[in-house]
C-alpha cells in the first residue's frame, strides 16, 4: 500500500472511481503530484492534481458520483487511440514536472474530443481550504475504504445482477435445444441496435433495447405482444406438424415447462439487461391484464432470459461466436 | 430573450438525445437568469431522459463539472452567476475509464 512513497510522481491511468479517490488521497498524504488521465468512448480528459497550489480530485469532486451514473470502458467502450493520446500527454506532463519545468495542467483541465477533433483547456478552481483531505483542517489523515466510500467495486467489470428467480431463466444450452428442435418462440434482443451489427444469435429476433423499455415500457410491451400474435399462428402450425411426427422436442419442452403459451426469450450481452427487461415485461403485462387488455392466451405468456447472455452462448455453445 | 450556448460532454449529452451543443434562447424572466434557474430550464427543455442523472436537489449531481465560458463555475459564483448574452455553459461528466 505504501509502495507509492518510493516514487516522486504518480500517474493515474486507472479505470474506476474508487481507485481514483484512493490514488488522490494517497498522493495528498504523501505530497506527490498526481497526473490524472481518463478516457471513454471518443473523449479524454487530463489534469494534474495536488501540485503547485492546484486542487486535488476531492476539491473538484467532494462526493463520488452515484454508481449508476458511472459508465466504464468495458460497458461504454473506448477507442484505443484516445487513451493512447491521453497517456502520451500524461508522460509529457510527468517529464515536465520531473525536470522542473512544471506542468501546464495544474488547475487546468484538458478536454479532448476525438469525434470533433478538438482540444479544449479550461480553468479549474484552486485548492479548496475546506477540502477534507488537502484542506487546512483535513479530516482524512489516512487511507479509507474506497469501495465503501464510492459504493462501487474497484474494477471496471460489470456486476452480475440477480433480478430474476431461476424459474424465469434458461441457460445457453437449453436455448440451443430450443433452436435444434425448432420450438417457436420470440427472441427479444435487448441490446442497443448498433451492437446487433456485431453479432446475433442464429434465430430471427425482435430488437427492443432496454433504453426503450425504460422510456416507454407500455409501448415496448405492445410491440412484443404484436409479435406474439404473429408467433401464435406459427406455433399452431408447428403443433400440427408435431402431432404428425413423433416429438423430437421433448428436451426443449422440459426446459421450458410443458405448456402451450407463447414463450419470449430475452437476450443481451451478459445477462443483466435481459433480466431487467423480463422484470419490466412482467410488470407491464400485470398492468395490462388488470386493465382487461389481454386475451386469455396472452395472459399466460412465458418470459425467460438467457443466463449470462451472449457471453454464455460463446462459452457453452458456440466457441466461435464473437464476443465483445 | 437571452441567447446562450449550452453544451454537454463526457457522456452527459446522452441525457439530451446525444446532442452536444445547444444554441438556446432563454425566455424573458421577471428576475435575472442565473445558473440556478437555468438548471431547471435545462431539465424541463433539454433533458430527455432520467433527469435524476443530471440534477440532485437544486444543483448538478456529483461528478458533473460546470464550466462558465471555459472556467470552473466555482470561480464564477456557481448557482448565483448572472447569465450574460452569448455565455457558454458546459456540463462535463467526468470520465473514469482508462
Amino acid at each position: 500500500m505504501y509502495k507509492y512513497k518510493r516514487y516522486d510522481i504518480v500517474l493515474d491511468a486507472t479505470d474506476n472511481v474508487a481507485t481514483r479517490y484512493l490514488l488522490n488521497d494517497a498522493c495528498v498524504l504523501a505530497r506527490k503530484p498526481l497526473v490524472s488521465g481518463s478516457a471513454l468512448r471518443f473523449e479524454g480528459q487530463l489534469t494534474v492534481y495536488n501540485c503547485d497550489g492546484g486542487p486535488c480530485y476531492r476539491c473538484l469532486f467532494p462526493q463520488p458520483p452515484p454508481p449508476e451514473t458511472v459508465t466504464n470502458c468495458s460497458e461504454g467502450g473506448v477507442i484505443g487511440v484516445v487513451p493512447g493520446i491521453i497517456g502520451s500527454m500524461q508522460a509529457l506532463e510527468a517529464i515536465k514536472i520531473a525536470s522542473g519545468i512544471g506542468s501546464s495542467y495544474t488547475q487546468r483541465l484538458l478536454l479532448f474530443d476525438a469525434l470533433d477533433g478538438t482540444f479544449r483547456s479550461v480553468k479549474l478552481r484552486p485548492r479548496s481550504p475546506t477540502c477534507i483531505v488537502c484542506g487546512n483542517e483535513p479530516s482524512i489523515t489516512q487511507l479509507i475504504d474506497y469501495i465503501q466510500f464510492c459504493g462501487a467495486a474497484a474494477s471496471d467489470k460489470e456486476k452480475e445482477l440477480t433480478v430474476l428467480d431461476q424459474q424465469f431463466r434458461i441457460n445457453a444450452k437449453e436455448y440451443q435445444a430450443m433452436l435444434t428442435c425448432g420450438e417457436p418462440h420470440l427472441l427479444l434482443d435487448v441490446r442497443p441496435e448498433v451492437e446487433l451489427g456485431i453479432c446475433q444469435l442464429p434465430h430471427a429476433s425482435l430488437n427492443i433495447p432496454l433504453a426503450i423499455f425504460n422510456k416507454d415500457a407500455s409501448k415496448a410491451t405492445k410491440q412484443v405482444l404484436q409479435w406474439i400474435r404473429d408467433l401464435e399462428e406459427k406455433k399452431q402450425e408447428f403443433e400440427q406438424q408435431q402431432e404428425s411426427s413423433l416429438s423430437h422436442s421433448h428436451d426443449a419442452a422440459k426446459a421450458l415447462g410443458n405448456n402451450h403459451s407463447p414463450t419470449v426469450v430475452c437476450v443481451c450481452r451478459r445477462g443483466n439487461d435481459s433480466q431487467l427487461v423480463v422484470r419490466r415485461l412482467q410488470e407491464e403485462l400485470k398492468i395490462q391484464i388488470s386493465c382487461g387488455e389481454l386475451s386469455k392466451g396472452q395472459q399466460d405468456i412465458k418470459l425467460v432470459d438467457i443466463k449470462g447472455g451472449l457471453h454464455a452462448w460463446a462459452r457453452h455453445v458456440d466457441r466461435e461466436f464473437p464476443i465483445y | 430573450m437571452l441567447p446562450i450556448t449550452v453544451e454537454f460532454s463526457g457522456g452527459a449529452e446522452l441525457l439530451c438525445g446525444n446532442v452536444k451543443k445547444h444554441e438556446v434562447e432563454l425566455p424573458k424572466l421577471d428576475g435575472k437568469w442565473q445558473i440556478r434557474n437555468l438548471l431547471v430550464w435545462i431539465k424541463d427543455n433539454l433533458i430527455q431522459e432520467r433527469p435524476e442523472l443530471f440534477l440532485l436537489g437544486d444543483t448538478v449531481r456529483p461528478g458533473i463539472l460546470v464550466l462558465i465560458n471555459d472556467a470552473d463555475w466555482e470561480l464564477m459564483g456557481e448557482l448565483d452567476y448572472d447569465l450574460q448574452e452569448r455565455d457558454r455553459i458546459v456540463f462535463i461528466s467526468t470520465l473514469h475509464g482508462g
